[in-house]
């Protein structure tokens, strides 16, 4: 078998990719507003920084003007004439100036790269601040992929072009200002010639941004899909290896990469008319000094009085070269500002992304029992899906009930309990914790009265005792042992040599899966919630345990809500209610026998799950006994009416 | 948070410099655009001409031309007309060199950082699995974007620059060594020191550099994993703790960038102030010598030092030093790049998988004596495993002699119960594997398994039920060589998994894992991952297979719904159901399944198990489960129990033997 695809496959690649690119690009964001205003929120601490690095590189460029008239003075007045006391004047003088040039521009160096370090920090902080406070729904409109390049390459480019435009960005225009008025002092008329390149450069910068701007937003785009590309690649590894999709990968990342490769190129190429304009500018102005300069000149007679002199064509020529070196720099910190402009809408998306799960105004900060009441919930996860994955969902839990919940893939069983803590938010419906919308409470409160065990446990890099804190930060070592105790976990963590402090390996890898899963039971215990959701957490826990962690919720926290999420009928059998569900719909609930009786398909799971066992067998027999009992009853019922 | 901060104390980066000859290598990617970088040589060197001639003209502007026509009475504009278009032409002659140079280097510089880069990506396909076990994902992903982009500044500007930069001064000193040698040896000397001075502050701000990227990656990694285990911070409410966490490292960031562009920064003013002081001297001592009438010589001839020829050198001075002091200013980005680079090149040091093994697998036409076969390039449902030309089979059995235990006598007997061609080339693929005195621990200092010997029989469905330790999962990391075992053999047919080629051993066996991992794409893509040229159909026809086709006709777009974040949208067993498909699309010679459905509902299960048991009729399949519903109507069942089976046989004759897996069933004893 090959690797490689032929050109159908490719064309399907590509039909694949411009899909994926399409949704993404519906989900995005919209262009932000106020760039300049939001991103200035993140400056705080850092503007006193901010303000000292222009201040002192403003000082710097000064003695960057003065020093040469002193140079020139040394030269005139010591070596011309042949002073050795002026000499010394004047390179003391001189000593002292760079003393002071360089004590600015130490701290102009220092200062700016405190300021552009801090406001990447805070732009960081903010935005992860913000992401922690994203939904599931936000996080989805952007990709992790593309938070991940916002957080930090974004933040990079724009720290970079920040650091620049305190530094350079105040230097090259001071130069160019004072060069200038120095010219206009000499001559007016001359200096005009650079007012003329104004207009020039305006014109020639802006057309270049303009074109440059969307070839920048596509580059980035496609540094998220990179980093999308990479972060499946490397958690995908083994499904790489087993397949042999090496080469596959491969092929994959470079068509991403050769994009960024085409817009990087197409965008510096662009870019690259920058300084040839720039120039032109100058050298244009350069020749038109020596053309007027020397009609000048030559119309004075080269007499001060009259006009121009040489002596001031020199100086102007050097004011122009000033102003051609600043020129320069100025090019470059606008090429920065370019790449960063794009970065910096890219960070405002993210800071003015509304989380489309928030807080009420007026939150309610106690969940007053655990009573759960789903009024006619129906639930997308995007609008725009036709079909809902929960569907008017209607059902009343009291306080203290232990609930079991089956249904087939697919049927919305973990849909339906994320919607308790909120993870998502109703589409249409109420659903009421404690008697109260969720809607009303805060957010903080509901979700530590509400304990989940997912579906996907994880686990942290820490000790177990650390990793069970996440449950609760003040728990003592006899609470973590009694929450241990309970989920069956005790047992086996005695086991290890460093018991509770035994190290849990990035992503729980050094313990087993069952381990695993009574770890996170114990750690939602740990909360002492009024709910308890276990979704498919003791699918790994054989039937033996799974009846012991059952019996003790039973008998240690009676009052606790306790849904329970399993494949097996044994984990839910004898809760007081089992929802039988089935895409999206509650289509039986009863206690086990009920359910036994009257729905074919809650039978059908008991019977796939305990057939050809002899217990199993035994067990139907029974229940059919039952049954048979049940129907003679309401026969002998029927007969005594 | 005690978790947090020991999470942070763990992965705190040590301080290091750029790795040595970092630089070479970069060059040594930029050079393979050989003829681009002569000419953006060329065009730098032209810009620096025209520069040259520009500042020559300037001075001779108004001695040469304006002087002799200032009193004129009729004065003749023609030389300085000519003389202004010659500059003209100059100066054109350098904006169209520097343009040039800048069109040019775009290809140069993004060429590079996607050579870089794929280089990178292709060398990382490569690597063991150890190294992503071990290796934080965002740390990783981090040196495709952050450190690749700290090249991009400096190859596109700094290094051109540099070399500008470097023309000039270079051109100075020439010019200086014209007019006196011993005031140019003073000025190499004052360099010297200069340039020591330099070496201190660059090699502190290239290790803060290195320690910023490497915090880079770290925060990257933070909020990969974060992200991606939003839900459980969220029902946790431990957003505080992770905001914490993740301020903590942005902190150490913040505090060697801003170290890191502190000292960069400093650098220009340090060398451009030195260069006052130079000056200084320069006036101070140079007028000493001139007035006391000290003779002076240079490559213009000897004499004593003239007032003039002070001053000449003292302006040179000046244009020695400019440049140096761009090139100090580049130097800031010229060591983020290295230190972005060392860890790029990091990456790319590191040892790939090893694969000594040299029997391939083919597919074969069975003769009529079940013997003989016949290598063809088509599908036959017959499978072999190939050995090289002048292996006739007895590698493995020479192999096991040097073993201790029984590992002899077990190659022995499976050489004989595996069908090999009379010519000893071609060995039927069976999926007989057998594991003999095996010993292996992730840390080979702490063995998982202990000395384990088991075997399966070829074409039958093998479960392996059992409690941890018995290290289930960690077998299949062996079978296939994720891993390497430390101590034993695993035969394969009779042959030592360590002597079949890894990608041939790994397409000889399909495997299903628990934790389901699915690309962005369509769920036709993800299932096609399986078997790249299979048909829109047989795809289709393996999802129905497995009983997923119903749930994703009920998709927004069927099979052409683009799943991202890892298939988000769905359900963890609508996931296993994919991953399921895709196996089954491989229609691979044999089959592990681990845990593979451990998330789907028991009845749609039965679906899966019966679609999965007719494509691999009389075909090898391992099945690990806790559910014992899903081993159930396997043809053998063995139970591990520290890395040993304690019983085997089918589950009625397990169930009636009433001991261990009895016990298991019926949830008398824990498993675990």
């Amino acid at each position: 078998m090959s690797d490689t695809t032929d050109n159908v496959g490719e064309n399907n690649i590509v039909a694949t990719e411009t899909a994926i690119e399409q949704s993404r690009k519906s989900a995005e964001p919209d262009r932000p507003k106020h760039v300049i205003r939001t991103l200035g929120k993140s400056m705080r601490e850092y503007t006193k920084e901010s303000w000292l690095a222009p201040l002192f590189v403003t000082i710097e460029s000064v003695l960057e003007i003065v020093i040469p008239t002193v140079m020139a003075a040394l030269i005139d007045q010591g070596i011309t004439d042949g002073s050795m006391p002026a000499i010394v004047k004047f390179g003391l003088i001189l000593l002292a100036c760079s003393l002071i040039s360089l004590a600015c521009g130490f701290l102009a160096g220092k200062f700016a790269a405190i300021a552009a370090a801090g406001f990447a920090k805070n732009l960081r902080h903010d935005q992860f601040e913000k992401v922690q406070g994203f939904s599931f729904t936000n996080i989805d409109r952007f990709s992790t992929g593309s938070i991940i390049t916002r957080l930090t390459t974004d933040v990079t480019n724009l720290q970079n072009a920040y650091a620049m435009m305190i530094r350079m960005g105040v230097r090259a225009p001071i130069m160019v200002v004072v060069a200038w008025i120095f010219s206009f002092r000499i001559s007016p008329s001359i200096s005009m010639v650079f007012l003329a390149c104004i207009p020039i450069l305006g014109l020639g910068l802006c057309g270049l941004a303009v074109l440059v701007h969307p070839v920048f937003e596509r580059v980035f785009h496609t540094y998220d899909a990179l980093n999308n590309v990479v972060d499946e690649n490397l958690q995908g590894i083994r499904v790489v290896k087993s397949y042999n999709r090496e080469s596959f990968e491969i092929s994959k990342f470079d068509r991403i990469s050769k994009r960024i490769f085409k817009d990087f190129t197409l965008a510096e190429r662009i870019m690259s008319f920058n300084s040839p304009i720039m120039m032109f500018c100058i050298y244009g102005s350069m020749i038109l000094i020596s053309w007027m300069g020397a009609q000048q000149i030559v119309a004075s007679g080269n007499n001060a009085a009259m006009g121009l002199t040489t002596g001031d064509l020199t100086a102007l020529v050097t004011y122009a070269m000033q102003i051609l070196m600043s020129m320069m720099m100025l090019s470059m910190i606008f090429v920065m500002f370019i790449i960063s402009q794009a970065s910096a809408e890219r960070i405002c998306q993210v800071l003015q992304e509304q989380s489309t799960v928030t807080d009420p105004a007026n939150p309610v900060d106690r969940v007053a029992d655990g009573s759960i009441e789903f009024d006619h919930v129906t639930f997308r996860y995007s609008d725009n899906s036709e079909k809902p994955v929960l569907d008017d969902i209607d059902l009343k839990i009291a306080s203290g009930m232990t609930v079991g919940i089956v249904g087939g893939t697919g049927s919305a069983k973990s849909s339906l309990v994320q919607l308790v803590p909120r993870l998502y938010d109703v589409s249409a419906g109420t659903l009421k914790v404690g008697g109260r919308d969720v809607r009303d409470y805060d957010l903080e409160v509901l979700r530590d009265q509400v304990a989940m065990v997912l579906q996907k446990n994880v686990l942290f890099s820490g000790t177990i005792a650390e990793n069970l804190r996440w449950g609760n930060p003040e728990a003592t070592d006899e609470e973590i042992r009694h929450a241990c105790q309970l989920a069956q976990a005790d047992g086996f963590i005695q086991e290890f040599p460093d018991k509770y402090d035994t190290y849990i390996e990035q992503g729980g890898t050094n313990v087993s899966g069952g381990q695993r899963q009574r770890l996170c039971i114990a750690r939602a215990l740990l909360k002492k919630p009024k709910i308890l959701i276990l979704d498919d957490s003791t699918s790994a826990v054989d039937t033996k345990t799974d009846q012991l962690i059952r019996a003790a919720f039973h008998h240690e926290i009676p009052d606790t809500t306790k849904i329970i999420i399993a494949q097996r009928v044994a984990s839910v059998q004898e809760s007081d209610m089992i929802l039988v569900m089935d895409e999206g719909r509650i289509m039986a609930r009863g206690t086990h026998e009920e359910l036994l009786a009257t729905c074919d398909e809650y039978r059908s799971i008991y019977e796939s799950q305990t057939k050809n066992t002899a217990e199993g067998q035994a067990e139907i027999e029974q229940a059919a006994a039952r049954e048979a009992a049940a129907v003679r009853g309401a026969e002998q019922e029927g007969e005594a009416r | 948070m005690s978790d947090a901060k020991q999470n942070f104390k763990n992965r705190k980066p040590g301080m290091g410099k750029p790795a040595p000859g970092t630089t070479k290598r970069i060059f040594g990617y930029i050079m393979q655009y050989r003829w681009r970088v002569m000419a953006i040589v060329a065009c730098i060197l032209v810009g620096a001409a025209a520069q040259a001639g520009s500042a020559l003209f300037l001075q001779s502007l108004i001695d040469t031309y304006i002087l002799p026509m200032v009193g004129a009475k009729n004065p003749d504009w023609g030389p300085l007309l000519r003389a202004i278009t010659l500059m003209g032409c100059l100066y054109l002659a350098g904006i169209v060199a520097s343009w040039l140079w800048q069109w040019l280097i775009v290809t140069v510089e993004q060429g590079t950082l996607k050579k870089i880069r794929d280089d990178m990506f292709a060398h990382q396909q490569h690597l063991p699995i150890r190294y992503f076990d071990t290796n934080e994902h965002g740390d990783i992903m981090s040196r495709y974007t952050n450190d690749t982009d700290t090249l991009r500044q400096a190859i596109s500007q700094s290094f051109p620059q540099m070399f500008a930069s470097l023309i000039s001064a270079i051109a100075a000193v020439i010019s200086m060594l014209w007019l006196s040698v011993p005031i140019t040896l003073f000025v190499l000397l004052f360099t010297v020191l200069l340039f020591f001075i330099v070496r201190v502050v660059v090699s502190r701000a290239g290790r803060y550099f290195v320690k910023q990227q490497q915090w880079l990656g770290d925060v990257n990694a933070f909020v990969e994993e974060s992200v991606n285990g939003q839900k459980v911070i969220k029902v946790f409410n431990h957003e505080d703790a992770t905001q914490d966490t993740f301020d903590k490292k942005n902190q150490e960031l913040f505090e060697a960038s801003a170290e890191a562009n502190t000292w960069g920064n400093v650098t220009m003013p340090i060398v451009g102030n030195m260069g006052y002081m130079l000056y200084i001297l320069l006036a101070i001592v140079g007028g000493a010598m001139a007035l006391a009438g000290v003779g002076n010589f240079g490559l213009s001839g000897f004499g004593s030092l003239t007032l003039g020829t002070l001053i000449s050198l003292l302006t040179l001075s000046r244009s020695f030093i400019n440049p140096l002091g761009q090139v100090s200013m580049q130097l800031n980005m010229v060591m983020m790049a290295l230190a972005g680079a060392s860890r790029i090149f990091a990456l790319m040091d590191e040892p790939v998988e090893q694969d000594g093994g040299t029997v391939t697998l083919v597919n074969v036409e069975l003769g009529e004596d079940g013997r003989t076969m016949t290598e063809v390039d088509h599908e036959t449902g017959h499978w072999a495993w190939k050995r090289e030309a002048g292996d006739d089979g007895t590698r493995s059995l020479k192999a096991a002699e040097k073993l201790r235990g029984s590992a002899r006598e077990v190659a022995i007997k499976a050489k004989e119960q595996a069908i090999t061609s009379p010519d000893g080339r071609y060995t039927l693929l069976r999926g007989d594997v057998r594991f003999t005195n095996v010993t292996f621990g992730y840390n080979p200092d702490k063995p998982v398994l202990h000395d384990i010997t088991w075997f399966a029989k070829p074409g039958q469905k093998v479960a392996l039920v059992g409690a941890t330790g018995a290290g289930k999962t960690t077998v299949t990391n062996l079978i296939n060589r994720f891993y390497d075992i430390q101590e034993g053999q695993i035969l394969y047919d009779g042959i030592s998994v360590a002597g079949i080629r890894k990608p041939d051993l790994r397409r000889s066996l399909g495997i299903v894992l628990q934790d389901v991992n699915l690309f962005t794409g369509t769920v036709m893509d993800n299932i096609r991952y399986g078997r790249l040229n299979a048909t829109d159909e047989e795809c289709i026809e393996a999802a129905k297979l497995v009983n997923a086709d119903s749930f994703i006709r009920m998709l927004p777009n069927g099979y052409q719904t683009v799943l991202a974040g890892d298939g988000s949208g769905l359900s963890q067993g609508q996931r296993q159901l994919i991953s399921i498909a895709r196996a089954a699309v491989a229609d691979p010679p044999a089959l592990i399944l681990d845990e593979a459905t451990s998330s789907i509902d028991t009845r749609t299960e039965e679906v899966v198990q019966a679609g999965m048991d007719a494509l691999m009729k009389g075909r090898t399949v391992f099945v690990i489960a806790h559910r014992l519903s899903t081993v159930r109507n396997s043809d053998v069942i063995m139970v591990l129990d520290h890395g040993n089976i304690i019983e085997r046989g089918s589950h009625d004759e397990l169930i009636a033997q009433k001991g261990e897996y009895y016990q298991l069933y019926t949830g008398a004893v824990e498993l675990e």
